[in-house]
C-alpha cells in the first residue's frame, strides 16, 4: 500500500514535470517577449533604455504621432495643431479620450504633464526632449498652448515620440516613482502586471480611442519577459514559449532562419558606427592633429569588407556624419574610397612614411574592432585598442585624452540629423573640434523652421566635416528579429517595435 | 567563550565594514558613475545633472560616510536605477537566490556525504573511481556551460522542464542541479578523506575489537569525527553557492539577488550593490562564524582551544 502511494506520488510528479510548458502565441492569443536588458521604470521622461521605451509607448499616448509607413506627422492626442506665432503653438483636443483607469482626458492632463516634466527637478533624462519649452497654458477645457523657449526644428518631433501625456490626478495621487511601477496611460495596452524590471504583462485596453493613429490592438496579451543570456532566448523561441525576440547576432539569424516556424526579419536602423579623431583637444600631439593622416585613414580601412563580414544584413558604408535615412543627410559630400596606397601615400606626404603607433578606444564589438586594427597595420598605422565602457570612454573624451575612439550612436532613434552632427560638431562637451562656423550652420539647422534653410545649413556642415576628415562614419546598423512565423510584424527604422500593430496570421 | 565570541562578532563587523568601503572605491575606480546612470548617448549636460542630483560630485568619503550612517540606522536607501526603496528590491529577491542556495546546499550534502563515506569504505573499487569521475568532472565544468548543456538537453531534445524564470517549483530543478552538483566534489572529498582518517585510527580498532557492529562504527564514530572539517566546509561552500548564484540566475533568468547584483555593477547603482555587498558579506560571515560555534559544539577538543 505505501509501496503504491509513493509509486503514484512519482508517476504524479512526472506528468505534473511533462505536462509544463503552454505554447505560445496564436492559440491562447499572448504574445511571448523577451528583452536581454532590464527596464528601470516606466516612467517615459526617466527611461534610459529603448526596452523600457518601447513598453511605455504601449501604454501612453502624445499628443501627435509620426506614422512612419507614410513618414507624416498626424494628430493624436490633439485633433488639430497650428503656429500662432514663431513661439507658440496651439493644439486642439481629441474629446471622449479615457485614461486606463476611467479618468477622463483634457487640458489639465497636457498642461500637468508637460510643465511638470519640464522642471529642472524632475530629472527628466534627456534635457534635449523638453528644453525648447518654456511653459504649457490652458486655453479652455480642450485647449491648450505651448510656449516655446527658442525655435526648434524638432519641436513636432518630440511632440510625436519621447513626451506622452500622463493623467493628472492619477499621478498627483500616487507620486512619481509609483507611477514608475504601476503608470496609467490612454494607449492601447494597460499594464497588468509588473515584476519591477524584469516582467511585465499587457493587456489590450477596450477603451482606447476610436480613431487614435495606433488603431485597435489585434493581440489581446502581451508577455514581456527579460532574458539576459541569448542561448535561452533563442531555445525559448525554438521550443514555441517565446514569439518575438531581436538584436540577434547575424550568425544566429542565419542558424534561427533555417528552422520550421520561425521569421527572421533585418531592418535598418538610425544607428551609425563611427571613428571620432581628435583634432585639435588636449595637450598631447596626437598624429590625428594633420588632416592627411585624418585622410590616410579613411582610405585604409575597408568598411564594406568589415560591414559585410562582422555587421551583416544589409549594411552599407556610410560617408556622412550622420544617416542618410535622416533629414537633411544629404550624401553630397567628399567621399574616401577605400584605397591603401593613396593612405600610404598620404601619410608619406603628412611625414609619417613608416607609419606610427597610437591608441583607438573601442566601445564596440571586438572582431570588428580588430579588423579595423588590422586594415590600418597594412598601411603602417599600428593601433592598440583599448576596449572601454561608454560611460568610462566618454569621459576620456571629453577631457580630450583619446587620439581615436571607435563607437556608434543612435540619435535617439530620430530620423532627423539634428540628433546626431549636432552633438557632436554643435559646440557641446562632444566637440573637440569647436569650430564656431560650423557650429554656427548646424545651430541654424537645428532651429530654423524651414525645412529648405534647414538643408541648406547642414549641407555646409556636412562637406566642412568630410573635407577635414573630422570624423569616419562606418556603416549603418541593422536590427535582426525573430519571430514566430505566424505573427504579423513589421520592424522600423527607429528601433520602437509596435506591437500594437501587430496581428496573428 | 565569551570573550572568544565578542572578539569573534567585532572581526566579524571589522571585515563588514571593510568590504563595503571596497566595493564603495572599485566602483568609483571602475568609471563614473555619473556617465554610467545617465545612460549611453547621453550628453555632458544630462550627466552633470545626475551627478548634482544624486551628490555624487562630493569627495568619496564624505560619500561613504553617509552611506555608513544611514545604513546603521536601517535605511539603505533608493535604488539609483529603479527609484525605488532598496530594501523592498532586497525583499522581492533574496527569497529567490536563498531557496536555491539551500537546495543547492541539500542536494551537494545528499551527493557528496553518501558517496564520500562508500568511496571511503570501498576505497580504490568502482564506487571510489566513479565517485573521483565525478568530482573532477563537476570541479572542472564551469557553471554556465553545464547550465547551457541541461538546457539543450531538458528544454529542447527532451522538453520537460523550464529552462528560464521560477513560475513555480519545476523552474528551480534545473537551477539547482547546476549549482549543487558544482558544490558536492569538494564535500565529497572531504569527507572521503576525514573518513578514511578516522577508519585508520586507534579508537575504531578498539571499537571494532570490543565486537561494535560495522554500520553502529562508521556512523557513530567515524562519521562523527570526519564530519568535524565538513561544518566549516559547508559554511564556505554556501558562500560560494551566493558567488554562484550570479552566473546560475543569469542563465536561467532567476530573479534574484546575484543576478541584481551583477546588473546593478554595470549600471553602477551604488546603493543597490552597497546593499547586496552588505547582505551577502552578513549572510557569510554569519554563517562561518555558527560553523565555528557548531564545531566547538561537536568536537570537545575545539571548545578547549
Amino acid at each position: 500500500m505505501k509501496r503504491n502511494r509513493v509509486l503514484s506520488l512519482c508517476a504524479g510528479m512526472a506528468l505534473a514535470i511533462a505536462a509544463g510548458g503552454a505554447h505560445a502565441g496564436k492559440e491562447d492569443d499572448t504574445l511571448r517577449v523577451a528583452f536581454s536588458g532590464e527596464a528601470a521604470t516606466l516612467d517615459n521622461y526617466k527611461i534610459a533604455g529603448r526596452e523600457g521605451l518601447i513598453i511605455a509607448r504601449h501604454l501612453f499616448d502624445n499628443l501627435l504621432y509620426k506614422d512612419l509607413e507614410t513618414n507624416t506627422i498626424v494628430p493624436a492626442l490633439a485633433k488639430s495643431y497650428r503656429f500662432v506665432d514663431d513661439l507658440t503653438m496651439e493644439f486642439e483636443l481629441r474629446q471622449g479620450v479615457k485614461f486606463h483607469n476611467g479618468e477622463r482626458f483634457d487640458a489639465d492632463d497636457v498642461v500637468y504633464t508637460l510643465n511638470m516634466v519640464v522642471r529642472e527637478d524632475y530629472g527628466t533624462r534627456y534635457r534635449i526632449v523638453v528644453d525648447w519649452i518654456k511653459s504649457v497654458e490652458k486655453i479652455n477645457q480642450h485647449t491648450v498652448q505651448i510656449h516655446m523657449a527658442k525655435p526648434y526644428a524638432l519641436a513636432l518631433e518630440m511632440l510625436a515620440g519621447p513626451l506622452p501625456i500622463y493623467p493628472n490626478d492619477y499621478f498627483e495621487s500616487v507620486g512619481a516613482n509609483k507611477f514608475g511601477v504601476a503608470p496609467i496611460g490612454t494607449g492601447p495596452y494597460k499594464l497588468t502586471d509588473v515584476t519591477p524590471g524584469t516582467r511585465w504583462v499587457l493587456e489590450a485596453f477596450d477603451d482606447h480611442y476610436n480613431s487614435s493613429p495606433k488603431g485597435r490592438p489585434a493581440i489581446g496579451t502581451i508577455d514581456i519577459r527579460v532574458l539576459p543570456e541569448p542561448n535561452i532566448q533563442y531555445a525559448e523561441l525554438l521550443t514555441g514559449k517565446l514569439d518575438w525576440i531581436w538584436r540577434v547576432p547575424p550568425d544566429q539569424a542565419g542558424k534561427l532562419e533555417r528552422r520550421p516556424k520561425i521569421s527572421v526579419l533585418s531592418a535598418p536602423i538610425m544607428r551609425i558606427g563611427y571613428i571620432h579623431f581628435n583634432v585639435n583637444a588636449g595637450t598631447e600631439d596626437f598624429p590625428t592633429r594633420k588632416k592627411k593622416v585624418r585622410q590616410a585613414i579613411l582610405h585604409a580601412i575597408d568598411r564594406q569588407g568589415i560591414a559585410d563580414a562582422f555587421v551583416g544584413g544589409a549594411s552599407k558604408v556610410v560617408h556622412t556624419a550622420c544617416n542618410p535615412a535622416q533629414f537633411g543627410c544629404t550624401q553630397d559630400v567628399v567621399k574616401y574610397d577605400y584605397d591603401p596606397d593613396k593612405a600610404r601615400a598620404l601619410l608619406a606626404e603628412a611625414g609619417y612614411p613608416d607609419g606610427f603607433e597610437t591608441e583607438l578606444v573601442v566601445v564596440a564589438p571586438r572582431p570588428q574592432a580588430e579588423s579595423v586594427a588590422a586594415d590600418l597595420a597594412k598601411v603602417g598605422i599600428k593601433v592598440r585598442l583599448n576596449e572601454q565602457q561608454y560611460a568610462a570612454a566618454a569621459d576620456r573624451w571629453r577631457a580630450g585624452k583619446s587620439v581615436m575612439i571607435f563607437s556608434n550612436w543612435g540619435s535617439y532613434g530620430i530620423g532627423d540629423m539634428a540628433l546626431i552632427t549636432s552633438n557632436f560638431f554643435g559646440g557641446g562637451a562632444d566637440d573637440l573640434v569647436q569650430d564656431a562656423q560650423l557650429s554656427q550652420w548646424l545651430n541654424t539647422g537645428d532651429t530654423a523652421t524651414d525645412a529648405s534653410v534647414r538643408k541648406e545649413n547642414y549641407a555646409k556642415a556636412l562637406k566642412t566635416i568630410a573635407e577635414n576628415a573630422y570624423w569616419m562614419s562606418m556603416w549603418n546598423f541593422n536590427v535582426n528579429y525573430a519571430t514566430n512565423s505566424e505573427l504579423n510584424f513589421t520592424p522600423h527604422p527607429d528601433e520602437f517595435a509596435r506591437w500594437f500593430k501587430s496581428s496573428w496570421k | 567563550m565569551i570573550a572568544f565570541l565578542g572578539k569573534r562578532v567585532l572581526v566579524a563587523v571589522g571585515v563588514t565594514l571593510f568590504i563595503t568601503f571596497l566595493t564603495f572605491l572599485l566602483l568609483f575606480v571602475s568609471g563614473d558613475p555619473a556617465t554610467a546612470l545617465a545612460g549611453a548617448s547621453s550628453r555632458a549636460e544630462d550627466v552633470e545633472k545626475i551627478r548634482v542630483l544624486y551628490g555624487l560630485d562630493r569627495p568619496i568619503l564624505v560619500q561613504y560616510a553617509e552611506w555608513l550612517w544611514n545604513a546603521v540606522r536601517g535605511d539603505l536607501g533608493q535604488s539609483l536605477f529603479f527609484q525605488l526603496p532598496v530594501v523592498d528590491l532586497l525583499a522581492g529577491r533574496l527569497p529567490v537566490t536563498l531557496t536555491v542556495g539551500v537546495l543547492a546546499m541539500g542536494l551537494a550534502l545528499a551527493l557528496g556525504v553518501p558517496l564520500g563515506i562508500v568511496a571511503a569504505v570501498w576505497r580504490g573499487g568502482a564506487i571510489d573511481r566513479f565517485a573521483l569521475v565525478l568530482a573532477v568532472v563537476g570541479q572542472a565544468m564551469p557553471t554556465f556551460w553545464f547550465g547551457l548543456i541541461l538546457i539543450v538537453v531538458f528544454g529542447m531534445m527532451v522538453p520537460v522542464l523550464p529552462i528560464s524564470g521560477a513560475d513555480d517549483w519545476r523552474g528551480y530543478i534545473l537551477p539547482v542541479v547546476v549549482l549543487g552538483y558544482y558544490a558536492a566534489p569538494a564535500i565529497m572529498r572531504l569527507v572521503r578523506s576525514g573518513m578514511i582518517d578516522a577508519l585508520q585510527s586507534d579508537y575504531i580498532r578498539t571499537a571494532r575489537a570490543n565486537g561494535l557492529l560495522g554500520p553502529t562504527v562508521l556512523l557513530n564514530h567515524a562519521l562523527r569525527n570526519a564530519i568535524v572539517p565538513l561544518v566549516s566546509l559547508t559554511a564556505v561552500q554556501f558562500g560560494f553557492l551566493l558567488s554562484g548564484s550570479i552566473v546560475v540566475e543569469s542563465v536561467f533568468a532567476l530573479n534574484g539577488l546575484g543576478r541584481l547584483g551583477w546588473e546593478s555593477i554595470i549600471r553602477s547603482d551604488l546603493p543597490t550593490v552597497q546593499a547586496i555587498i552588505l547582505v551577502l558579506s552578513g549572510i557569510f560571515i554569519l554563517l562561518t562564524t555558527c560553523a565555528d560555534i557548531l564545531t566547538a559544539w561537536i568536537d570537545p577538543r575545539a571548545r578547549m582551544q
